[in-house]
């Protein structure tokens, strides 16, 4: 049982970092809190590569944790499977470059150790969401996640970003109460809380019809968080409004975790997928690809056409979900991968933008790539991928989701999927026209490139946008495969869980 | 099951309060009912007829008590709305500061 | 009565001195006895908080605020949730996240259950200032804006 010992520390160490920095951080130096936070969140990311490889290394492929020695189904537990650890690794390392980006981008707002704060609560909450086995314990890092980012939106005290925040605080707020009315309803179905243990129950009574109801409230909870077409209202206000580093955290991993990550663990571990469910995430998934990306391209604020793609994106990440098929599976799992990467990275140009020219409006900038040649090449970079040009990763994933709609016989579907990928492709030349490219705006004359902490992280997501394509070869093929299974084994979680336990 | 009915009720006030008022406050107001009207939901789920409180005492027979556990859930739950609340108050002020109103179509400045 | 210019009239302000008083310690008893009876760490953190906003209603938020200053309140809070992981934290010793390490002594006695009552002083200290300080942010914020 030692060897589970690593996972409460995905709780404890933002825990720590946010009370502490909380505490101390009026008293130090600005550089102390940068230091402490930076090695803080390091240890996040050594701690998930470390816990990744320790599943490989040692046969069995899930770890339970018990808290306070209690055993499940009574105690509470913590699970770490293949799909855990491929989540904590992408949430810690955009965390961990994020962190090394907000060193300058940071300067320019007062409070710093608030802000710090928030965002190692963020990360509590993201992290425990993911390494979590208990369904309340699930709503409570929902909320605490939730909660920050809201606190966070609103940073800048702008009548826009309050107002932007007011928003998505009640829709988000809206959102957790279905969550939380569907977890009370499954209470009063299988009397227990603990997801092994109601994967159990419910296996063996079928033919309810409370499953149905509970899962199309976990859709149109976890779907608001996630920004699914009809309920997306809230994101092109909230991450436009918030600072460009959290705003590449809450589009890159947030939307992820919160509502991608939460809505496939209860659907396929916990009360198991029906076809007609599939089906409507089928349809709810290529509905917001296919929306979304014409309204990315009617935008002229940078940010926002970003989080319109954004929407568009997690489109197909659901598309990919709701198939429901080895293929489609791994394929979401891949673009959310790539996505987290590629869209932390196009908010982190943005906000360099923003940083040395002071504007977000694509019809002021032009000509940029002159005067900041590093964010002009990395944002290259990912525009290119994310629109599905080949040797990109962005490329892959988006070939596998639409082979694995062929597959299905979703031939409707899969050519949607290929008319968003071209609509998209188009945005984004767009958006690399206007800003980049062209004649230098003469007002800008005085740029320069952004400090060296900055140029460091995008240009360390761009590497990772270009290889991500690798991680398809067989050496590292495990990354995907084994959280893909982990989803795809169904309710033989529960039956895993407990022989760990032992 | 009228109890269950009447919970209904009071998510479909709270809905309506959220929807169709104009004001902030209001429409924080609405968000509350609804919540509470889960949480009422989630302790009624517990309840058994003729129960008692589950406490444990010295020499008490341990027969016939209410389950426990949705009131602790409850409760946590209560806590984090009352988070939830004290963040949308706060940012209700500072609107009010900002604009000089609380009317929700005055204050648009945000578009879709 | 030391500042009879802010706040309510004096008959409001002696009783609610006197009530405070009783709500302070009623919060504690709530607290202590938590792993007894119904209540404990948030219930009695609430009531303390709310025996202090009471002060505040009467004698005005400039009389609340030098006895306990924002500053201060927001640290006490921070203290509170780092014992309480503290205290998870030493269950660690025993092998586990939030073990209950200590003596768990016969039930139904005031000293007995562990760490339990430990976890419920500080979850009332979290709480009680945490409410509190929320408060004032919305007094000092309503505040503001009438001075504009």
């Amino acid at each position: 049982m030692l060897k589970a010992n690593i996972i409460p520390l995905f709780v404890i160490i933002p825990l720590l970092s946010a009370f502490l920095i909380s505490l101390l951080g009026k008293y130090l130096k600005r550089q102390f809190i940068y230091v402490f936070s930076n090695i803080s969140c390091f240890l996040l990311l050594y701690f998930s590569f470390y816990g990744l490889n320790m599943l490989r290394s040692c046969g069995s492929n899930i770890f339970v944790y018990k808290i306070g020695g209690w055993a499940p189904p009574f105690g509470i537990c913590l699970v770490f499977d293949g799909l855990a650890g491929f989540m904590l690794v992408i949430v810690n390392l955009i965390a961990f470059i994020v962190n090394i980006y907000s060193l300058n981008y940071i300067e320019k707002y007062t409070d710093k150790p608030k802000f710090f704060t928030l965002v190692f609560l963020m990360l509590t909450g993201m992290n425990g969401l993911i390494v979590t086995g208990d369904l309340f314990n699930l709503y409570i890092f929902l909320e605490v996640a939730s909660l920050s980012s809201y606190a966070l939106v609103a940073f800048g005290t702008d009548s826009e970003d309050l107002e932007a925040s007011f928003k998505y605080a009640i829709m988000g707020s809206l959102a957790s109460i279905f969550v939380f009315l569907g977890i009370a309803i499954l209470y009063g179905f299988t009397s227990t809380l603990n997801m092994a243990d109601m994967a159990m129950i419910i296996a063996e009574k079928t033919g309810s019809r409370i499953i149905p109801f509970v899962s199309v409230l976990f859709i149109v909870g976890f779907g608001t968080k996630a920004a699914l077409m009809p309920v997306h209202a809230w994101l092109p206000d909230a991450h436009p409004a918030a600072p460009a580093s959290i705003s590449a955290m809450l589009s890159g991993v947030l939307i992820k975790t919160l509502g991608i990550y939460a809505l496939a663990r209860i659907l396929f571990n916990v009360i198991g997928i029906s076809s007609a469910i599939s089906s409507i995430l089928v349809f709810l998934g290529a509905l917001s690809l296919s929306v979304a990306v014409l309204l990315a391209f009617a935008q002229t604020d940078l940010k926002r056409l970003l989080a319109y793609s954004s929407i568009s994106q997690v489109g197909y990440i659901i598309l990919g979900i709701g198939l429901a098929t080895p293929l489609g599976i791994l394929g979401a799992l891949f673009h959310l991968f790539n996505h987290s990467a590629i869209k932390s990275l196009l908010f982190l140009n943005a906000g360099a933008i923003d940083y040395a020219a002071g504007t977000r409006d694509l019809r002021e900038m032009s000509g940029l790539k002159e005067k900041m040649p590093v964010t002009a090449n990395t944002s290259l970079a990912a525009s290119l991928s994310v629109a599905g040009i080949p040797p990109f990763a962005g490329f892959f994933s988006k070939l596998i989701i639409i082979f694995a709609c062929i597959e299905k016989g979703y031939i409707g579907y899969a050519f949607i999927a290929v008319i968003g990928s071209i609509l998209t492709l188009a945005t984004f030349m767009k958006m690399q026209k206007l800003a980049f490219f062209g004649k230098l705006n003469e007002k800008y004359n005085y740029l320069k490139e952004v400090p060296l902490a900055m140029k460091l992280s995008m240009v360390v997501l761009a590497v990772i946008c270009v290889c991500g394509g690798l991680l398809l070869l067989p050496r590292w093929n495990f990354f995907l495969s084994d959280a893909a299974n982990v989803l795809l084994e169904g309710s033989h979680y529960a039956v895993k869980v407990f022989e760990a336990v032992k | 099951m009228s109890t269950y009915l009447l919970c209904l009720v009071l998510f479909c006030i709270g809905l309506y309060g959220l929807l169709r008022k104009r004001n902030l406050v209001k429409i924080i107001v609405g968000l509350a009912i609804m919540g509470y009207s889960v949480n009422l939901f989630f302790v009624l789920l517990g309840y058994r007829l003729h129960g008692r409180a589950p406490i444990d005492a010295p020499d008490q027979v341990i027969e016939n008590m209410v389950d426990p556990l949705p009131q602790a859930v409850v409760l946590t739950s209560i806590v984090i709305g009352l988070g939830v609340m004290a963040l949308l108050i706060s940012l209700a002020i500072r609107i009010y500061e900002k604009h000089g109103t609380l009317d929700i179509t005055k204050i648009r400045k945000l578009k879709g | 009565m030391e500042n009879n210019k802010s706040g309510m009239t004096l008959f409001v302000k002696t009783s609610s001195r006197l009530v405070a008083v009783l709500g302070l310690i009623f919060g504690m008893h709530i607290i202590l006895h938590g792993h007894l009876a119904p209540g404990g760490g948030f219930a009695g953190g609430v009531i303390i908080a709310l025996s202090f906003v009471l002060l505040i209603l009467a004698f005005g938020k400039d009389a609340a605020l030098s006895k306990l200053s924002l500053k201060l309140a927001s640290n006490l809070e921070n203290v509170g949730a780092l014992l309480f992981l503290i205290i998870g934290l030493l269950g660690f010793s025993g092998g586990a996240f939030f073990l209950n390490v200590l003596v768990k002594g016969s039930p139904f006695r005031l000293f007995s259950a562990g760490t339990i009552p430990l976890n419920n002083v500080v979850i009332g200290l979290k709480v009680g200032v945490g409410l509190f300080v929320i408060f004032l942010t919305l007094v000092i914020l309503e505040k503001s804006k009438k001075e504009q």
